[in-house]
């Protein structure tokens, strides 16, 4: 498999999805995978999974000893490998930018030089697909589309692609062309396409041209919180608190929440809003929330992790996601498991899957403060949506989806 | 001799407009009168007009053999006489036939029976005051909101003189037992029991048209054929079903309305007459008791009340809504009553349904929302405006039970003040008449009967408004 983020080191949904399905597949039994991400921290979990970073794999060679590969790189990945991957250089990649084991680096993240990142991450994966005996390539996202093409045809064994999200979900239609390319390209080359979500799916069969029998949706899941997460304690509070979490981007629909706060903030006082996370439209909403005159009442958190998150949830009385484009959207998911209850835009992939949430359009932000209001003002509402969120969610399981996935394996390797 | 008893529902609730919480304390008007109007109108058009055409001509042409019973939901007619006066007409000239009988139920197709016993009483008296306004006939069977039943509702609808019964032949109550019997309660035994054949009755109002089913296509001989087979001593076969079957379910074009013309020709032949619920009560010896301790209704495979107080927004939304029961019995504002029977209606809780099941899939299908949680959100806001006109009305410090003594004391007031002008005017008139001439006592005398005492025991409270007097829930003070 080809990823770009794995837990604990996340940017966004990617890494927790492609760790959520793994750990599924794996769950499932038989099943030997090898994960490459870009940069490996060396606490990623390993015990369903090897994990292969990107700058740990030579593409030129030097001659280094066994302990002196140890020292450097012996947290992140085992030595052996890394002679073995040495012995299956192939090309002279000296002109780039190499280090003192031959490999190159990578950020890990996504910097202003992607492209080239993804370009050097695919020479990579060139090295280790002739290293590694596989039976299946799944690359997740377009970022790792170009590695699995290369590790395709290096190899000949087919090529599933994972569509966690596509540019047109992330730009609101306004596709940067590049990335188009790269999506596209991907597309075309794969033997089968995964999508999160049916509305993905639609977008790939639509806007892609690809034929749909060549398309199937495996919807994401969520991993059971930990005893420990679940007990959080937060501060006591007097008040209501209204909670987006995610990226502030235009795909987040983050000032429709701004809007129905402020229609929910004319009717009642006592209501918090929060708006938790970062992003480029950040400014923008401070500035709104100012100019509607509710900025007392409506706070910003930056961006919050790991533990933040879920503390921030548990303070929470009701989650709101109005993306205007959300191919799966995870955090609902989470928020359910917190037992808060949640509303999400119609326009979400996992709006297909849940029935104890409130859809809305996000853009109907009267039907938004509705909802709102609703939560927070009737507890048998609250209480309802908590119970039977719980419920619901505890059902939405990762080897399930894991299986659906082995199933569409085990057809590509038989036909 | 086997006998066909027809019975027919027709419900209508006044469906709830986008009521935004903003709305709250401003807006009191509650109702999208432009759904309501284009549902009623549309049914009406489809399938209550040409049924009525129908069951006319099949008792015109039948010599009056065939018979049929109605039962009418207070907010139905109300919006059949605003929407559609020439139903009522027509119902009115089926009623004139005397083949055709009303039943009775609460006025706003109501769960109060399951949770107000009072407001329950005084719904039904409603409602059946509306058909004898309406129709002249005073119901003496009683057919219950979704044929809802249980020992205790039996114990009701005996106490106000009823003679049976119409619910639902639950397997989970009958057992082995056949609906095809005429039953009493066992909590009630005056009360005789009604119970709907589901399979008979479904397989007109939902398999008529499925060309999947295996008896498709039905036909009238071959379904009195089945009738007709049951076994001898099952002399009952009752047919319930919403009127709608014919021409909305059912379309026109699926020909139910010829299966039905048809019917009554075949059961002569094979000897199967039709019968009224009333006429079944008094001429059917009942065959055993029937107990029901938990409440059953037509709704679902479960046959129970789940449907409309299965979960807790259901719940929740009926104890709020029923909580103002003991002071809305207080007011006499006429808006404030006829919101209070609308909301009262099952379909508003029913729409919060979240069962999932292929039941609930039926459930969806009737809902003018989007979610059991939109449904819920709407009639909550509704709700709390309406709450909000209640407490207006008297300020909420004071108990009920005071109130109704303040009420009762100023009401009394009013008549006691009334009295004494009528007495002062009829002194002045002996005066005046004294000082013409002749005779005093014999006027005096009248008047000292009229006066009644300050403070009667008879709690019956004066209506006051002329225009309450045509509301439909004409009350009494509620002083026990």
């Amino acid at each position: 498999m080809f990823g770009w983020e794995f837990p604990p080191h996340i940017l966004g949904g990617l890494g927790t999805a492609s760790f959520g399905l793994t750990k599924g597949m794996a769950q499932c039994g038989d099943m030997d995978i090898t994960f490459v991400i870009p940069k490996p921290w060396g606490d990623e979990p390993k015990d369903f999974a090897r994990i292969i970073g990107a700058n740990t794999t030579p593409v030129a060679w030097r001659d280094v000893n066994w302990d002196y590969v140890e020292g450097r790189i012996g947290k992140v990945l085992d030595a052996q490998t890394y002679f073995d991957l040495r012995d299956h250089i192939y090309g002279d990649f000296n002109y780039m930018n190499t280090n003192d084991l031959g490999c190159i680096e990578f950020s890990g993240r996504y910097p202003d030089n992607l492209l080239e990142e993804i370009n050097n991450y695919s020479i990579v994966a060139g090295v280790i697909a002739r290293t590694i005996d596989c039976d299946v390539i799944h690359s997740h996202d377009w970022l790792t589309y170009p590695a699995g093409i290369h590790a395709k045809q290096v190899t000949g064994k087919p090529l599933v692609i994972h569509v966690h999200a596509t540019d047109f979900d992330r730009s609101r239609g306004k596709v940067n062309p590049t990335v188009f390319g790269i999506e596209k390209d991907g597309m075309n080359n794969a033997d089968h396409i995964i999508t999160v979500s049916d509305l993905t799916r639609k977008t790939v069969i639509e806007k892609y041209g690809i034929s749909p029998d060549k398309v199937t949706t495996v919807h994401n899941a969520v991993e059971p919180l930990s005893q420990e997460l679940l007990d959080l304690e937060v501060p006591p509070k007097h008040e209501k608190v209204v909670t987006f979490l995610g990226r502030i981007t235009m795909q987040k629909g983050p000032e429709y929440f701004v809007d129905a706060a402020w229609q929910v903030l004319q009717k009642v006082r006592n209501v918090q809003f929060v708006m938790a996370g970062s992003g480029d439209m950040m400014e923008k909403m401070i500035r709104l929330a100012a100019r509607r005159h509710i900025a007392g009442r409506f706070h910003f958190t930056g961006f919050l992790k790991g533990k933040q998150v879920y503390e921030m949830l548990k303070a929470s009385d009701v989650y709101i996601m109005p993306s205007v484009s959300e191919p799966f959207g995870i955090s609902p998911l989470e928020a359910m498991q917190m037992g808060v209850p949640s509303i999400i835009s119609k326009q979400s992939g996992c709006a297909e899957i849940l029935n104890n949430v409130i859809k809305v359009d996000y853009w109907d932000t009267n039907a938004i403060a509705d909802a709102i209001y609703s939560i927070i003002k009737y507890p048998a509402m609250y209480k309802q949506l908590r119970e039977q969120g719980l419920d619901e969610v505890s059902k939405i399981t990762w080897d399930r989806a894991g299986a659906k996935v082995i199933d569409i394996y085990n057809r590509l390797i038989n036909r | 001799m086997k006998s066909i008893c027809f019975y027919f529902q027709i419900h209508q609730p006044f469906r709830l407009k986008t009521y935004r919480f903003f709305d709250i304390g401003n807006d009191h008007y509650y109702y999208d009168d432009f759904a309501n109007d284009d549902i009623i109108t549309r049914i009406a058009q489809r399938s209550y007009l040409p049924a009525n055409e129908m069951l006319l001509d099949m008792i015109r042409s039948n010599g009056k053999k065939f018979k049929v019973a109605f039962s009418i939901s207070g907010t139905a007619l109300e919006q059949l006489e605003q929407y559609v006066p020439e139903f009522i007409d027509s119902m009115k000239e089926l009623a004139d036939t005397g083949c055709v009988e009303f039943l009775s139920e609460t006025y706003a197709h109501s769960l109060s029976s399951l949770v107000d016993p009072e407001e329950f009483i005084s719904q039904v008296k409603a409602h059946d005051e509306k058909i004898y306004q309406l129709f002249g006939q005073k119901p003496r069977v009683f057919r219950n909101t979704e044929l809802i039943y249980d020992d205790d509702i039996a114990v009701m609808v005996a106490s106000m003189g009823f003679k049976g019964a119409i619910t639902d032949g639950a397997k989970h109550i009958l057992g082995w037992k056949s609906p095809n019997y005429l039953y009493k309660s066992a909590a009630a035994p005056k009360l005789r029991l009604l119970l709907k054949n589901s399979k008979l009755s479904d397989d007109i109002a939902f398999r008529f048209s499925n060309p999947e089913w295996a008896a498709y296509p039905l036909t009238a001989d071959k379904y009195i054929d089945w009738i007709a087979s049951l076994p001898e001593e099952e002399m009952l076969v009752n047919l319930f079903m919403n009127y709608e079957t014919f021409g909305e379910l059912q379309p026109r074009e699926s020909g139910i309305f010829d299966f039905m013309r048809a019917l009554p020709r075949f059961a002569e032949q094979r000897g199967i007459t039709f019968m009224t619920p009333s006429e079944v009560v008094s001429k059917m010896k009942p065959v055993s008791e029937l107990s029901v301790m938990h409440p059953i209704s037509w709704a679902d495979e479960a046959r129970d009340t789940s449907a409309w107080m299965g979960n807790i927004l259901q719940e929740e939304a009926v104890n709020k809504l029923y909580c103002l029961a003991e002071r809305i019995r207080l007011i006499e504002d006429r808006r404030i009553r006829q919101d209070w029977n609308y909301l009262q209606a099952s379909d508003h809780f029913y729409y919060m349904s979240t069962k999932h099941s292929s039941d609930g899939s039926v459930h969806s299908h009737y809902s003018p929302y989007d979610s059991p949680y939109a449904a819920f959100t709407n009639y909550m806001n509704v709700l709390s405006d309406f709450m909000i006109r209640v407490r207006e009305q008297f300020p909420e410090e004071i108990e009920n039970e005071e109130l109704n003594a303040l009420l009762l004391t100023i009401r009394n007031q009013e008549k006691e003040i009334e009295e004494l002008n009528r007495e002062v005017e009829m002194m002045r008139n002996n005066i005046v008449k004294d000082t013409t001439g002749d005779f005093v006592p014999k006027v005096e005398e009248k008047v000292e009967g009229e006066v009644e005492k300050p403070a009667p025991a008879a709690k019956k409270v004066a209506v006051k408004k002329p225009a309450a007097k045509k509301a439909p829930a004409k009350k009494k003070a509620s002083k026990k």
